[in-house]
């Protein structure tokens, strides 16, 4: 039942490191200060993680903001499974089924500036997803996308605020946002 | 995908089952409780039995994830003019429906339904056969109060002989490391008891080392016409009915409802701390979402995707 991947008879993978520990973290620094400059009321500030790459990236975020701002944004994370839009697609066959995590958001999402983080922007679905998931709960002032990651290929006109790098990738190839707090090691890696 | 019997899932699918319901737990204490996830998908509940809770917690669980959702009750059917099962199920399928939820009075009609229809077939209770779902939902009830469920000790109480929730759950329990024991009159147990590998006991006395107790209603209704399976309810719940003062301050209390205060628990019990009754409500609603979405968007049952 649990088919993970596309096959690609047994080839290795090639990876390339496009991004070390130490570039990764003056990237979040550099877009912590992005966010404190564009993002108009700090005190209305808050940061939701898309599950599972944003939530780890949301909280260095948070992290990041109160050593140089004295301040910490509540974080949050949301789980898009129920929003997705390709469950047709996904039934067990090829991918395998959607892990679901937990939306948790420990306040309340009316009139806040919500930005909204995850590790890798390609197509767009996942954060349209988000978008909805987030308007089940309130109705945010404004929501902003903060990325670490935009490797192009959208297929929705959606569009990042915040980027940390951007990357053009080809459709072939993978790009892995790898963190300390999951698994062990900081790199963004693209594989093919 | 179909869920007839609790024996068509794994262990494994049953843990992948509580990781989406807590997922589906979550949405009931948001404002607006309603997921996009099964949105314009079409799901029939057939109850051609009555029922409250599991009627209510399949229509209410398709409502949440957007679907459409149809309610036929055999009361008011045209089962009442004498319209066959396959008929039925086969005026159904014209619809197209993508689950048909199904409750009848008779063992093997929910697996008899997908011989005549595409879609995924959810057996809601088939006589004295099996109700799966009820099951779930009971693991994932114990699992949210004890965490792990493996070493748990639980006493199934009552009228065994006639009831599917006993069937079910005497599998599902024991598939997931549970230790199970029937404890009730021997009339009260189905013939054939001591080829199903599971101690019986005839004494209330053999609840003092479980955690937990799972009581079952006395099936009057599946009796009619046959023996009566005990002299008189008042005898019945003199001697085999459980109060507070039958259980330990640690132990708890289950049922899968309707309960009938008086007779297999006393009024005082039902309403105590220890009861999970209406807990297991709560956790029925999570899990059935997370069966519908399994059906549509999973993998669920005997056949496994390729």
């Amino acid at each position: 039942m649990m088919v993970m991947g596309e096959g690609n008879g047994g080839e290795a993978t090639r990876s390339k490191v496009i991004m070390d520990e130490e570039q990764i973290s003056r990237t979040l620094a550099r877009m912590t200060h992005e966010i404190a400059e564009q993002v108009a009321d700090l005190s209305r500030l808050v940061l939701v993680g898309i599950q599972r790459g944003g939530v780890d990236l949301a909280e260095r975020l948070a992290e990041l903001f109160q050593t140089f701002y004295a301040l910490r944004p509540p974080t949050g994370a949301v789980d898009i499974t129920f929003y997705r839009d390709d469950l047709d697609v996904r039934l067990g066959r090829q991918h395998g089924q959607p892990k679901v995590h937990l939306t948790r958001l420990p306040f309340d999402v009316t009139d806040k500036i919500v930005v909204l983080v995850d590790d890798v922007l390609y197509t767009g679905r996942t954060i349209r997803a988000a978008i909805d998931a987030l308007f089940d709960y309130g109705r945010p002032q404004a929501v902003r996308l903060a990325v670490l990651v935009d490797r192009g290929h959208r297929d929705l006109p959606i569009r990042p605020d915040f980027v940390g790098k951007n990357v053009p990738t080809s459709r072939k190839e993978r790009v892995v946002v790898r963190l300390k707090e999951s698994e062990g090691i900081d790199q963004v890696v693209i594989e093919e | 995908m179909h869920l007839i019997s609790i024996d068509d899932l794994s262990a494994a699918d049953i843990e992948n089952l509580f990781t989406l319901s807590d997922g589906f737990l979550e949405i009931a204490s948001r404002p607006i409780k309603k997921v996009p996830t099964l949105r314009g998908r079409t799901i029939i509940n057939l109850f051609l039995e009555p029922s409250t809770r599991t009627q209510s917690s399949f229509e209410l669980a398709g409502k949440r994830l957007s679907a459409d959702v149809i309610n036929i009750k055999g009361s008011t059917s045209s089962v009442v003019k004498g319209e066959s099962l396959k008929d039925t199920i086969l005026t159904l399928e014209s619809y197209r429906p993508d689950v048909i939820v199904m409750r009848h009075p008779q063992v093997g009609a929910a697996r008899l339904a997908t011989r005549y229809t595409n879609a995924s077939v959810v057996n809601a209770g088939d006589g004295t056969g099996e109700h799966p779902t009820q099951c779930l939902l009971d693991l994932y009830s114990l699992r949210r109060v004890y965490g792990a469920l493996q070493g748990l000790k639980v006493a199934i109480v009552g009228d065994v002989l006639r009831s599917r929730v006993a069937r079910s759950n005497l599998f599902g329990f024991r598939k997931m490391g549970i230790e199970v024991r029937l404890v009730g009159p021997p009339t009260l147990m189905p013939p054939g008891i001591e080829y199903w590998q599971v101690p019986v006991y005839h004494d209330l006395e053999a609840l003092d080392e479980v955690d937990v107790v799972y009581l079952l209603r006395m099936q009057l209704e599946r009796a009619k016409g046959k023996v009566p399976p005990v002299p008189s309810l008042r005898e019945y719940s003199r001697l085999w009915g459980v109060s507070p003062y039958c259980l330990k301050p640690h132990q708890r209390v289950m049922h899968p409802g309707p309960i009938n205060r008086g007779v297999e628990l006393s009024a005082d019990l039902a309403d105590d701390d220890r009861s999970l009754i209406l807990h297991q409500v709560e956790s029925g609603l999570a899990v059935r979402m997370a069966i519908l979405y399994q059906c549509l968007a999973g993998s669920l049952g005997e056949e496994s995707a390729t």
